[in-house]
């Protein structure tokens, strides 16, 4: 029990933070639920310096169990042309702060982490998860497909498409939320 | 030799470092000479800054408290 709690402690944080951005409000539920299996199953951890991707493969699909539970919200996106997406092009196209030098930069400091997760919780699951993993969480690409146990390729593909959406409703929610006007936030 | 539309699809790829050859010298040929391409591929990247600022492990203290208490249970099980 000792060495099953010395990783459960030290990995707790980041479970927690991760499931934040995977199910919102659950997140609590979540990660307990993952230390309970984690427990369970403590004895099938071969080598325990993959403590953490084991405790992150078991966090997933604590996850998958809550979207079910919840009845899989199916966001609804439209996703048509979102692969030919640019927010690059869009912010020099729309030139949000027309007297700003560094216009690219200004319109990703207008959004707070508050901004950010509702931005990534507009974005389906399955587009979510690799960015969150890759991006946030800071794991390889090839390790989020065998923790997804999809192959690489199907990996990137949605990664791309998750990226792109992302650009997306980044900027649908500037829209939205007004932040598209120069001094919109201190 | 790629459009700015091909290249362009493959730069997040390409800085996740999962370009294969010969794709990944296009790619590199196409950014050499194409500044609004090196503007795209620079702002990915601060793109992929910014979403990994986002990264917060700060833990609330009663969401601690509560998975500490969860872990004393199993201690006590």
């Amino acid at each position: 029990m000792d060495r099953f709690r010395t990783l459960a402690e030290r990995e707790m944080a980041r479970l927690h933070a991760l499931a934040r951005r995977l199910v919102g409000g659950d997140a609590e539920d979540v990660v307990q639920e993952c230390l309970l299996r984690a427990y369970r199953s403590f004895s099938q951890l071969e080598h325990e310096q993959a403590g953490g991707k084991w405790l992150t493969s078991i966090l997933l699909n604590c996850c998958r169990d809550d979207w079910r539970a919840r009845g899989r919200r199916v966001e609804q996106v439209e996703l048509d042309e979102v692969d030919e997406f640019s927010l690059f092009r869009k912010i020099a196209d729309e030139d949000p702060f027309p007297y700003s030098d560094s216009v690219h930069l200004d319109f990703l400091h207008q959004f707070g982490s508050e901004d950010v997760r509702a931005v990534l919780a507009s974005l389906p699951e399955l587009y979510r998860v690799p960015l969150v993993l890759v991006h946030m969480a800071g794991y390889h690409v090839k390790e989020v497909a065998f923790m997804l146990d999809v192959p690489l390729g199907t990996m990137l593909a949605r990664l791309h498409r998750g990226r792109k959406l992302f650009e997306r409703q980044l900027w649908g929610y500037a829209e939205e939320n007004g932040l598209l006007k120069e001094g919109a936030r201190p | 030799m790629i459009t700015c539309s091909e290249a362009v699809k493959q730069l997040w790829d390409y800085l996740d470092g999962v370009v294969e050859e010969p794709q990944r010298e296009l790619v590199e040929e196409h950014l050499s000479f194409c500044r609004r391409c090196c503007g795209e591929l620079e702002f990915a990247e601060e793109l992929r800054g910014f979403l990994a600022s986002q990264a917060d492990d700060d833990l609330p203290s009663e969401v601690r408290a509560r998975l500490t208490a969860t872990l004393d249970g199993l201690d006590r099980a």
